[in-house]
């Protein structure tokens, strides 16, 4: 679905990510792990276009998007949602979901607002609140939720747990694990909270200085020793 | 029924407000008042074109004049020559609005930051109004329109009844057709705000890059929040040239642009309303000023603005939306008093 091929990218003439590689297969859920400043935001920045390729290779299906921007990306099956939420504050958390919707000519926005608000029931309570007024919590439900409106084939997730209270990660692992398993959609999940991502990820990549270092399975993560340079301490 | 009511009231407001002004005005003002509320009334429509690709679109043009300078020499040139006003009006209105999406394309498209689209429209509205200041000698026509340089253009034929160039409009013609076309661009803005391309756009304002990841080009609603914009400036350039006849090169002038700034920020740019009040309150405080000379009108209207950037910054129409209106509620609402107070503890 995704391969990513000796991706080299970063801010100016600062270079963050140095010779990517590494593929996600259909249905496949690959988690990312590393120290701050290691490039897994860039990563994903890189993947939804953000951040330009400067060299290297990323093929989404059959295309080459390395050059595409992000709005193309987006309407191709990208669904992105980055770190801090970028709910619109001043937009209630209903016109959030519409915002959203990308046309196809095949569904409605009302039917696909009206799908994803059936998987989450948090969000009937507080759809008529401004996203600037919810909690952490609630807008990150908000923001996976608005991504799901426009149907993507492949969610970019970065950090999710960042700031969230426990009940809610464990409400946003549960919805994830729910989309995965029974509608397949693929997921690369960047985060430092272990169990979210053992929980949630068929595959680990570890990534260090820019540079995919390794890769490990789930059950793995418990070994704390070997995971020491990967995540924060405590 | 009701509930259409309900929740457009403000709406409402304003179209009874609107048509009984321009039904009423006509008939209760003398002609030199109703060529004056006239001006403010073109002033009204030039300012909500900056109105919604500043305040909506949050694209910062510091050269919009450019535009209704463009319209107005484009309606003037064209009429002078074809006579019927009937294409020169579309022309005039075309003309700005491909002018505004040519510049746009190259600014948007080559994400151009916001200051750097400041400063492009304020060089083009200086290169326009510097090239038609030059144009006085009798070499300088398009067709039988002498340009006239830095003099303008008199006698430019007022807008006739479409197709029927001997039926011009009278004084009162005129401002009726002005007020019906503030109301369908206040109106027709108001429809396009709450479309999907309404609410993007808005979206952009608040954050560029959130809206393409969603999957939306920002750059082409930009674009065509410009041209929108573009359009309406050309439209009101037209009307301003066919109100008084003549046009000069000031209508491109920096001052002018500026002009329609000091409007949106007196009335509140992030509104529609608020840029007719400010246009309006702006320009009948401009003329009234003007009758004196004890004051510079200039040094005036230099501390209005200054006290509305530092103590009503959103402008009046969002301030009294968000605190007088909500004040004035809780005033009207009975305090409970001591007694019922205990009788609710009680129950």
């Amino acid at each position: 679905m995704l391969e990513v091929e000796d991706v080299y990218a970063g801010y100016g003439r600062i270079p963050v990510l140095s010779g990517i590689d590494f593929t996600v297969a259909e249905h496949e859920v690959v988690g990312v792990l590393g120290h701050n400043g290691m490039g897994k935001t860039t990563l994903l920045k890189t993947l939804i276009g953000q951040v330009p390729v400067t060299s290297g290779k990323i093929r989404f299906g059959d295309t080459d998007i390395s050059n595409t921007s992000s709005f193309r990306r987006a309407r191709a099956g990208l669904g992105y949602v980055p770190q801090g939420r970028a709910i619109f504050p001043n937009l209630t958390a209903y016109e959030n979901l519409r915002m959203g919707f990308i046309e196809d000519g095949i569904h409605s926005e009302d039917a696909a607002v009206k799908d994803v608000l059936a998987r989450f029931p948090r969000l009937d309570s507080i759809i008529d609140r401004l996203g600037g007024a919810l909690s952490g919590g609630e807008q990150q439900i908000l923001a996976l939720a608005r991504c799901l409106c426009g149907r993507p084939k492949l969610l970019l997730l970065d950090e999710p747990t960042e700031g969230i209270q426990p009940s809610i990660v464990e409400e946003i692992l549960e919805i994830l694990i729910g989309l995965h398993r029974h509608q397949g959609l693929a997921i690369i999940v960047v985060e430092q909270n272990l169990d979210f991502i053992r929980r949630l990820s068929d595959r680990v990549l570890l990534i260090e200085k820019g540079t995919i270092t390794g890769e490990v399975s789930p059950e793995a993560l418990g070994e704390t020793q070997e995971l020491g340079g990967y995540v924060a301490a405590g | 029924m009701t509930r259409f009511l309900r929740e457009n009231a403000a709406l409402v407001a304003v179209a009874i407000a609107g048509i009984a002004l321009l039904i009423g005005l006509p008939l209760v003002l003398d002609l030199y008042t109703l060529l004056q509320v006239t001006l403010y009334v073109i002033y009204a429509i030039l300012a909500l074109s900056l109105a919604f690709i500043w305040g909506y679109g949050g694209i910062l043009c510091f050269g919009h004049s450019v535009f209704f300078g463009l319209g107005a020499y484009g309606y003037a040139v064209s009429v002078i020559n074809m006579g019927d006003s009937t294409l020169p009006f579309l022309i005039a209105i075309a003309l700005p609005a491909v002018l505004a999406a040519a510049l746009g394309y190259f600014m948007f498209y080559a994400r151009i930051s916001d200051v750097y689209v400041g400063v492009i429209t304020l060089t083009v509205t200086l290169i326009f109004y510097n090239v038609v200041n030059s144009t006085a000698g009798p070499q300088y026509h398009i067709g039988e329109a002498l340009l006239g340089g830095f003099n303008g253009m008199p006698n430019v034929p007022s807008l006739n009844i479409p197709f029927q160039p001997d039926n011009t409009l009278e004084p009162a013609g005129m401002f009726v057709l002005c007020m019906a076309l503030l109301l369908i661009v206040y109106f027709g803005l108001h429809i396009l705000l709450r479309t999907r391309f309404g609410r993007v756009l808005v979206a952009v304002r608040e954050n560029e890059q959130r809206v393409e990841f969603l999957g939306y080009d920002s750059r082409l609603h930009k674009l065509i929040a410009f041209s929108i914009g573009g359009a309406i400036a050309g439209l009101a350039g037209c009307l301003f040239t066919a109100w008084g006849n003549f046009v000069s090169p000031t209508a491109f002038s920096v001052v002018q642009s500026a002009q329609i700034i000091i409007w949106l920020m007196v009335g509140g740019a992030g509104t529609l309303l608020g840029p007719v009040i400010g246009a309006v309150a702006i320009s009948w405080l401009t003329v009234q000023i003007g009758t004196q000379q004890t004051v510079n009108a200039n040094v005036v209207l230099g501390g209005i603005l200054l006290v509305f950037v530092l103590l009503v910054p959103k402008g009046v129409a969002p301030m009294v939306t968000e605190r007088l209106v909500p004040w004035f509620v809780s005033l009207r609402r009975p305090a409970a008093s001591p007694r019922n107070v205990a009788g609710e503890s009680k129950a």
